[in-house]
């Protein structure tokens, strides 16, 4: 018996009120709000994200693959699951995939990893288009992530898919635009398709459609999909629409899965499809233990925070403004970046083993006690740490100004210097606690995406 | 660390410094021309060709001896150029006199230079290697100003009582480059606008910040028992001492940011070789680097001249100022003659050669007996630190 493991969501911390975009533009009746990432956050940080709080509910995971899936990877010719392996601190023995370009990729990510033998899943979005668009406004940055394998939390039953060429989206590499189609061409067919591969999947897992407790469809076609939701009775939907920031492309899908792991009990069964490019379902039944495994997370409490329109569009390069008088951020060179792969991605420093000095970054000649080569990896991944001192820095290369730079003590020792991410305003003082994040510090002028541990608040359980 | 006082002393026997500034009309050659010239000048009878061997100190001005010899037309003689942060200056001034010491040459020169303003921002662009972009890239306030809170902390003190020491500090250092022809910034600035400025880092605002300058100084260093052969007031080196830290510590977490050990090294080491136990009373003046103002600040008990925990009182209770027990940066310091990096070190020096031959107009100190010349490179954790003392007796 194979299926979903465990799970993990990330959404970042940032809202953009739907109804200050209308403001700005002049567009009339938009509510709620929907999730921005971060100026330092890109599909990768995102996918990362996700799947550490997976691979954090699933300790010991015999990880084989990685199959990573987004509309906005970070970088194409190399691939990006590379960079997330690493950051995970994966071993070297893994196969790393993207599943590159396509919102379907998504549904093709998650069925290529319930065929592997210890796949993590990572899918991750940005929503994004020109000013006004429909990706601007009812879109959402996020990502969702699984392992797959034995022993499963949620057991796959089924599975069935379609194919249609049909051009009801698009969008070439390189763009922010996507254009689509007039929203009533593809209606018809998607609902056709969904509701094939429902009974075709069904069928496989020896069900009735009637019978499946959990239903979440996602797509990109908003009307399609409103109608194919209307095809099933609002309380069987209901797990999959929860806390809702936005349409997230191709992390949607996992996204709304997730949402509906959170809710169903032991022994109740979850349609899923994907609606894009033809459809993809797959129907899972949660088993005895869900429960457990729910019970020993409570979910991460996030502050979120406001953001402000023109923030937004200077984040995703919608907006060009006038640039600090100062020198171009020094992109990272590859040789150096490889050489230190475990430090700069997997954020692993070097233990003394002489007298216990924790080096941060490696170093061959401790710190502390000046032994030679005694250096023993230890991963700071999932340690916390205090604010030794503080700063804002308003002539910082960072995109938001001041930056907030700290000096962190780790628990256990070892100190470094870090920007904090996601505390805009944050009145910081010594003794502040903080936790690990892989983000970026910036993209060089050499398109060079220079990736890092940075910290933010860590927001104590109450 | 063992450093001795030099077996055979030196003294300074010429110097020259230009004005310090936004020197639009003049490049990094101008500079160390009128620098170069100056100091020979300053010597009556000494001719250029009569110099043995030139050190030559500048960060981002050239590479090479040749960045000196091209516009000097100085031909065959051994130039050696020196970078050792924000205090190369005094780099270039302690092997110039090293290599008198020894022996090896009779008349040398230090000349240090930087031409700063040509690179189209404020602040510094550092040289740097290729690297794997994990370093936290912090501006060089920021990296200062991570002092006010680890002090605040400290001593009890809150970051207010900090910022009002800070504030009479580039209060103070403005009123005396007010007195200085040859400082970049010659106003007073009231305490109130001081205060009042927006940051630019923690609490740091540009009063708080060395004056980006080009600029240029120079000496010229002969052996003690030859110094009265050029004049009858020369100035004689008492102690040289330089401190490079482990550059650990900003990766390790036993280290305070208002600790600046390289300080407290380099100057305990100048002491021994002037024979000084109690710097507080018998330095009687001097050139620290005050690139930000806590720096300033913490110096004041890494050099012996406060307890620790009290310098902010002291710089409060006007100790420092020109009036006071121990007048400190008379000449307006990095805070209002400016800060070209190369000639920083030579621009202290050259405030002493002033002070101790009575030259020095309106901040004159009166009757100073030892004065010390503290110059550093690099930022809290990471730090090297030259101290330097001078007096117009021979050691």
């Amino acid at each position: 018996m194979s299926g979903i493991t465990s799970y993990g969501v990330y959404v970042p911390a940032y809202r953009l009120d739907r109804g200050e975009i209308g403001a700005s533009l002049g567009l009339p009746g938009l509510s709620g709000a929907r999730a921005v990432a971060g100026h330092d956050e890109d599909s990768t940080t995102l996918a990362v994200e996700a799947a550490r709080r997976a691979l954090r509910r699933a300790p010991g995971f015999p990880a084989a693959e990685l199959w990573f899936a987004s509309t906005r990877p970070a970088y194409l010719e190399r691939g990006n699951a590379a960079a997330i392996a690493m950051a995970l601190g994966l071993p070297e023995e893994l196969a790393a995939f993207d599943a590159g370009g396509a919102i379907r990729s998504g549904a093709g990510a998650l069925r290529a990893g319930l065929r592997g033998d210890g796949a993590v899943v990572a899918l991750a979005d940005l929503r994004y288009g020109l000013p006004g668009s429909e990706d601007e406004l009812l879109g959402g940055d996020a990502a969702a992530a699984f392992t797959m394998g034995d022993d499963p939390i949620a057991e796959l039953l089924g599975g069935a898919s379609r194919t249609m060429e049909l051009l009801d989206r698009w969008r070439v590499p390189g763009a922010i635009r996507t254009r689509t189609w007039e929203e009533r061409f593809g209606v018809e067919d998607y609902l056709e398709a969904v509701e094939a591969v429902t009974a075709a999947a069904a069928k496989e897992a020896g069900l009735e459609p009637d019978e499946i407790d959990h239903v979440v469809i996602s797509g990109p076609h908003a009307r399609a999909v409103r109608e194919a939701r209307r095809r099933f009775e609002p309380a069987r939907l209901a797990a999959g629409l929860t806390a809702d920031a936005g349409y997230a492309g191709a992390a949607d899908f996992g996204v709304r899965l997730c949402a509906a792991l959170d809710q169903a009990e032991p022994g109740q069964t979850i349609l899923a499809v994907l609606a894009a490019d033809g459809a993809d379902a797959f129907v899972f039944r949660a088993t005895p233990k869900l429960a457990a495994y729910r019970a020993a997370v409570p979910p991460e409490p996030r502050a979120v925070l406001p953001l402000r329109y023109a923030e937004y569009l200077t984040w995703r390069g919608l907006l060009d403004r006038e640039p600090p008088r100062r020198p171009e951020a020094k992109a990272p060179a590859p040789p150096a970046s490889w050489r230190n792969m475990r430090w700069k991605f997997s954020f692993t420093a070097a233990q003394c083993a002489a007298c216990g000095t924790r080096n941060l970054p490696p170093r061959r000649v401790c710190l502390g006690c000046g032994a030679a080569d005694r250096g023993e990896p230890v991963s700071l991944r999932d340690l916390l740490g205090t604010v030794a001192t503080f700063t804002d820095d308003w002539l910082s290369e960072s995109v938001q100004l001041p930056a907030k730079a700290v000096a962190v003590d780790f628990d256990g020792g070892g100190r470094f210097e870090f920007e904090m991410t996601d505390a805009p305003g944050r009145e910081v003082a010594i003794g502040d606690r903080v936790e690990p994040v892989f983000r970026l510090a910036g993209v060089a002028a050499n398109e060079i995406r220079n990736y890092i541990w940075k910290v933010r608040p860590h927001e104590e359980e109450s | 660390m063992p450093a001795h006082a030099l077996k055979n002393p030196v003294a300074v026997v010429g110097m020259s410094c230009t004005r310090f500034g936004e020197l639009w009309d003049k490049d990094v050659d101008d500079l160390l021309v009128e620098a170069t010239l100056g100091a020979v000048g300053s010597v009556p009878g000494l001719e250029l060709g009569d110099v043995d061997a030139f050190w030559l100190g500048t960060m981002t001005s050239g590479v090479s001896g040749l960045t000196l010899t091209r516009p000097m037309n100085i031909a065959d003689r051994p130039v050696t150029r020196v970078e050792n942060m924000c205090a190369t200056g005094s780099e270039a001034f302690r092997n110039a006199c090293y290599a008198v010491s020894s022996g090896a040459y009779d008349t040398v020169m230090a000349v240090g230079g930087e031409k700063l303003k040509d690179f189209g921002f404020s602040g510094l662009e550092m040289p740097s290697v290729p690297g794997d972009g994990t370093p936290a890239n912090l501006s060089a306030p920021a990296m200062y100003s991570m002092i006010v809170p680890s002090y605040a902390r400290r001593y009890g003190i809150s970051e207010e009582q900090v910022k009002e020491a800070m504030t009479h500090i580039a209060w103070r250092n403005h009123a005396n480059g007010a007195l200085n022809p040859r400082a970049q910034f010659r106003k007073s600035v009231p305490k109130q606008v001081i205060a009042r400025a927006p940051a630019i880092a923690g609490r740091l605002s540009v009063f708080d910040s060395s004056g980006v300058a080009d600029g240029a100084a120079a000496a010229v260093i002969v052996r003690a028992e030859d110094a009265r052969k050029y004049t009858d007031r020369p100035l004689y080196v008492h102690a040289l001492a330089l401190s490079a830290g482990a550059a650990t510590g900003r990766n390790d977490d036993r280290y305070d940011y208002s600790d600046l050990p390289e300080v407290v090294n380099s100057s305990r080491v100048a002491y021994e070789q002037a024979g000084i136990t109690d710097p507080a009373t018998q330095i009687s003046l001097a050139e620290v680097h005050d690139c930000f103002t806590p720096t300033e600040l913490v110096l004041m008990e890494e050099l012996g001249f406060s307890a620790r925990g009290r310098a902010w009182e002291d710089v409060l209770a006007g100790r420092y100022d020109l009036g006071g027990a121990l007048p400190v940066n008379p000449d307006g310091g990095l805070k209002s003659f400016g800060h070209p990096v190369g000639a920083s070190g030579l621009r202290m020096l050259f405030e002493m050669w002033l002070q101790f031959r009575g030259e020095a107009g309106e901040r004159q100190v009166a009757n100073p007996g030892f004065g010390l010349v503290q110059n550093q490179g690099g930022s809290p954790g990471a730090l090297v630190s030259a101290v330097s003392i001078v007096s117009d007796r021979a050691p």
